[in-house]
């Protein structure tokens, strides 16, 4: 897709404010996605999980919003483009996912998308001309880096031993077709 | 010598490759009409695609027939290669006169072993002093001379069938025709056909495959899609003609499967649609169908009925696809089945399962078969009825739509694609009132109720059957073997014999209490249809219940039941 | 940036309230976002837009969208999407199917609905397996890979149905990866939009029955070259890529089909006129 940038273009203040604020609300969808994936399997404890971090998420697009005045990031958001290959950074791994899931793997899950958000900020941070957007790019970083840090707290509160995907499941699949 | 007069007259054109007595036929049926008779066509041929063996055969007659006679008057041979084929099709008689060339070699065994007279026609040497002449056009002539027709009662016909090919194949026609009706005598029938008496009604030359698809788009059929298989194709031929010329359109599908599902497709966006085909197409085509009762999208399947099992005789009629139209699918399936009963007949059924269609949102399968569906048939115009599909549907939806509602009439109303508010999924899968793919009980079970009630609760009137004669003797029968039926008990009459003849035009759903009604004080009943596994005896012992004295009468196809076999089954019962 | 037109709709205006019953880690969730996402973009109201399927997993997604829906037998979408598209042109319609419903049982209506070329989209979630009953080779499955069906394997050549399209007559062929959820949108904007016959091939993990492919994601990569509108340039290069080459890789220009309707119609009776004697 040659005609089509691989990733949004940031140049100006409000292109990365719509960015972030799109990298908010695609994360909200996909936690939003998992928790019901969990509940329809029944993995009740994750669906709480995935619920919190969405809540979570919702309140960092309030945030930008709020960073963002008479900006209205909503209707800049496709103008900026979007991810052709990969994802929204902070959007979670929906092929990651499996029903047995543990709140540690959940976590895990959100630390990735933590981490590749930092990285894309960073490199805004590199990037950008404009003086305003590079110091939001900066003041981003410093909040990713303190999701970052909350997740690994949480994933040590949380971890035990790993669990192995798929490899233990003492149900077989049920065929529908 | 004086004549006798008959009301009917029969003859058979037989030739092989190229000497087009198929197309002589129609011909003669053309011109027989023209000068005011009734007439039914029927054609026999080899397996070949071209250069088979081939007859026509041709009942004339002062009224509307609906069957052969019991024996052909006369026969017309341009050859007699591979004539033994028809000898079970072509019952002939001491009384029956042919016509052949004694230069196209013997008279088969079973044309001689018959007893009947034969009179020289030169066709080989009459073409020898003629090149331009056809030996089918002598032999149309011959006929039209024996048939006591002038002519140029033909002329007509020929200059329309050949006009687009000039001039002089028309003028070599008409010399011909004439050289044909000059080489024989005009009295050397034992029985002459009187003139028709002035008929007021509009008369129709129509086959009961066109008359399937006019009476399907006077029904409201405006989508259909194809996939040619004989004896059904004509319908789909002239769909695809016609529905042109009525805002309608018919798409070519790959296979059956395709067929089926395309139209499941087109109606669910709104059009009335169709598809026509035979037993083994209806094979392919039963798991759509399941797939439009589960849904509720009215859908009509035409089945014209030939030999089976499998490839069977594509050519040939039998009635032996019964079975499969009433419990071909799997899963509790309520459906409709209806037949006609005569080419006449299949304009009006067809009209009406397009309606019955359209009214319940359920898939109707017409069972047509070889001999009315391409059979050429001269008949009254048939009355124009009412019927019209006229669909429940959905428009200016508030709140949440519930396509498959259980809170109301058992036939919901359907939402279009387009109407905003009403988008829901079709589905195959047990749903819920909304069409939500459900495997509760619950949601199984109701939707089960609707579909089956919403067929219960339908009254479909004084056209389930036709009912004919009285008397404690009855005849149980359906589609094309009717005529036959009708004719023989006619001829039971006039020995005395009071026979009622009940022919269900709708298979199902049952009619358990109109059955009832017309089988009151019958003391006997016969069974007669053409299957050999007496498929419609077992499914009239299913669905009703039956006088304790029943005799069924079945036979395979494809040789079709004249009159005197029904006659001869209804003298054989008062002898016995 | 041009100032384009604000989209009058979202992609959870196309989303319906049920919840798919997919294995987490599915891709076809990815799918069902694409969809919704470029539906979104199309800016067409969900009543006229139709999603056709037959049966499998992938063929969920009609009832998961609020769009018109048919979920059909298995294998015959395309049939039923093609009536639907002939009586209602104005629909844009989209047929949702996999490697089993779409290449196996259904594959003689993809051949032909390749060379019919009508205005419809398919889009194959492809899997290389029979996820919905529980892990039988399809047409695309590797020939060594053993299941309780066929164990030691098929030992059968998958097919190729990027090339079986072209081959057939398909005016736009493209090659997607789920997990790619912009690019995939993009795709199928491309797809819906482009006249004719489209089709979409998009490789969805089964993390269920082939945990292999949860690889997929480092093995895809943007196609090295442009869409070309030369079929027989398009096949080489599919036929000699690595399977996972992405992006639109044909873009034909033949006319789509258009079903003859006979205008506004005529009188019935003037039918009759051929059977007159």
């Amino acid at each position: 897709m040659s005609d089509k940038a691989d990733a949004p273009s940031v140049s100006t203040l409000s292109d990365l404010l719509a960015v972030a604020y799109q990298i908010e609300v695609d994360a909200i969808e996909r936690y939003k996605m998992l928790a019901e994936q969990m509940e329809t399997h029944n993995n009740v404890e994750l669906a709480a999980v995935f619920r919190d971090l969405a809540r979570a998420e919702g309140i960092h697009a309030a945030e930008i919003r709020r960073l963002a005045g008479d900006v209205d990031v909503a209707a800049l958001g496709p103008e900026v483009g979007q991810w052709m290959t990969g994802d929204s950074p902070e959007a979670a791994d929906l092929s990651s996912a499996h029903y047995m899931m543990s709140r540690a793997e959940a976590l895990r899950m959100a630390l990735a998308g933590e981490e590749r958000a930092l990285a894309f900020f960073e490199e805004v941070v590199k990037s950008v001309e404009d003086p305003e957007a590079r110091e939001l790019a900066k003041q981003l970083v410093e909040e990713e880096r303190e999701h970052v840090e909350l997740c690994h707290q949480l994933i040590r509160r949380h971890d035990k031993p790993l669990r192995r995907l798929g490899v233990e499941d003492p149900d077989a699949p049920e065929p529908q077709g | 010598m004086q004549l006798a007069e008959i009301s009917s007259v029969s003859l058979a054109f037989l030739g092989s490759g190229g000497a087009g007595v198929i197309s002589t036929g129609e011909l003669l049926l053309e011109a027989a009409c023209k000068n005011g008779w009734y007439g039914l066509l029927t054609r026999s041929v080899g397996p070949q695609i071209r250069g088979g063996e081939a007859a026509a055969m041709l009942r004339l007659a002062t009224q509307p027939v609906d069957c052969h006679a019991d024996r052909f008057d006369l026969l017309v041979a341009v050859d007699w290669l591979n004539a033994q084929r028809f000898a079970l099709e072509m019952p002939l008689g001491p009384r029956t006169i042919a016509l052949c060339d004694p230069e196209s070699g013997a008279v088969p065994e079973f044309v001689r072993a018959a007893g009947v007279r034969v009179i020289e026609l030169p066709l080989k040497a009459m073409t020898a002093a003629n090149p331009e002449w056809r030996p089918n056009m002598i032999a149309l002539g011959a006929a039209l001379r024996v048939l006591g027709l002038p002519e140029d009662a033909a002329r007509a016909a020929i200059e329309n069938r050949f006009g687009d090919k000039g001039a002089a194949v028309i003028v070599a026609s008409l010399a011909a025709v004439k050289g044909g009706a000059d080489a024989v005598e005009s009295g050397v029938l034992p029985a002459r056909l009187p003139a028709p008496a002035a008929s007021g009604t509009a008369r129709w030359r129509i086959s009961g495959n066109q008359a399937v698809g006019l009476g399907a788009v006077r029904g409201g059929v405006r989508f259909a899609a194809a996939y040619p298989i004989t004896p059904a194709t004509e319908i789909l031929e002239w769909l695809a003609l016609n529905l042109a010329k009525v805002g309608g359109a018919l798409v070519q599908a790959e296979d059956e499967l395709a067929s089926i599902n395309m139209i499941i497709g087109g109606s669910y966006a709104g059009a009335p649609s169709i598809t026509a085909t035979s037993g083994p197409g209806l094979s392919l085509m039963v798991e759509g169908i399941g797939l439009a009762t589960a849904a509720e999208v009215p859908i009509v399947v035409v089945d014209v009925m030939r030999g089976g099992p499998s490839t069977g005789i594509p050519t040939k009629s039998e009635q032996s696809d019964l079975n499969i139209a009433l419990y071909g699918m799997h899963g509790d399936a309520p459906h409709i089945v209806v037949a006609p009963q005569s080419v006449s007949d299949c304009v009006f059924t067809a009209q009406w399962a397009t309606y019955l269609a359209e009214a319940m949102q359920i898939p109707v399968l017409l069972l047509s078969d070889q001999f009315m569906g391409q059979a050429h048939a001269a008949i009254d115009r048939p009355a124009d009825v009412a019927f019209v599909g006229q669909r429940r549907i959905a428009r200016d939806i508030a709140g949440t739509y519930r396509r498959y509602s259980l809170n109301g009439p058992n036939v919901t109303a359907m939402a279009l694609p387009g109407t905003p508010g009403g988008q829901y999924t079709a589905d195959g899968l047990s749903h819920s009132e909304r069409g939500t793919p459900s495997s509760a009980a619950s949601d199984h079970r109701a939707q089960l109720d609707k579909r089956a009630n919403k067929v219960h609760e339908f009254d479909f009137g004084d056209h389930w059957a036709t009912l004919h004669g009285s008397g404690e003797i009855a005849v149980l029968t359906w589609g094309s073997v009717t005529g036959a039926v009708l004719e023989g008990i006619a001829l039971a009459r006039t020995d005395g014999i009071d026979v009622r003849v009940i022919a269900p035009r709708l298979l199902l759903p049952a009619q358990p209490e109109r059955m009832a009604a017309a089988l009151g004080g019958v003391r006997e009943l016969i069974v007669i249809e053409q299957s050999h596994g007496a498929q419609f005896y077992r499914y009239l012992r299913a669905h009703y219940h039956l006088p304790r004295n029943v005799r069924v009468v079945n036979s395979a196809g494809p040789l079709p039941l004249r009159p005197g076999d029904i006659y001869r089954e209804l003298t054989a019962e008062r002898a016995a | 940036m041009s100032a384009e037109p604000k989209p009058a709709y979202k992609a959870s205006d196309f989303k319906s309230d049920i919840a798919p019953i997919w294995c987490p880690g599915c891709g076809d969730y990815h799918v069902l976002l694409s969809i919704t996402r470029a539906l979104a973009q199309l800016g067409k109201p969900p009543e006229q837009v139709a999603i056709v399927s037959g049966i499998g997993c992938s063929s969920r997604i009609p009832a998961y969208t609020n769009c018109y829906g048919f979920h059909g037998v298995h294998g015959r979408a395309l049939p039923i999407a093609t009536g639907l598209k002939v009586i209602r042109p104005d629909q844009t319609v989209i047929v949702t199917t996999g490697d089993g419903d779409g290449y196996s049982i259904g594959g003689n209506h993809f051949l032909h609905a390749c060379r019919r070329n009508l205005d419809l989209t398919m889009i194959v979630m492809d899997n290389h397996i029979y996820g919905m009953t529980k892990g039988q080779p399809s047409p695309t499955t590797e020939p060594d890979l053993d299941t309780a069906l066929t164990p030691g394997g098929t030992g059968l050549r998958p097919f190729n149905p990027l090339v079986i399209a072209l081959a057939s007559g398909a005016n736009f062929v493209a090659r997607a990866f789920a997990g790619n959820i912009g690019q995939t949108t993009s795709i199928i904007v491309d797809a819906v939009t482009h006249p004719g016959f489209s089709f979409v091939e998009i490789l969805s993990p089964c993390v269920t029955f082939r945990p292999d492919q949860r690889s997929w994601k480092t093995q895809v990569h943007p196609a090295p070259v442009d869409a070309t509108d030369d079929p027989a340039r398009a096949a080489r290069r599919i036929m000699t890529d690595d399977g996972f080459n992405l992006g639109v890789l044909y873009r034909g220009n033949r006319q789509p089909y258009t079903p003859k309707f006979g205008g506004s119609g005529c009188d019935l009776s003037e039918l009759e006129r051929e059977f007159e004697l």
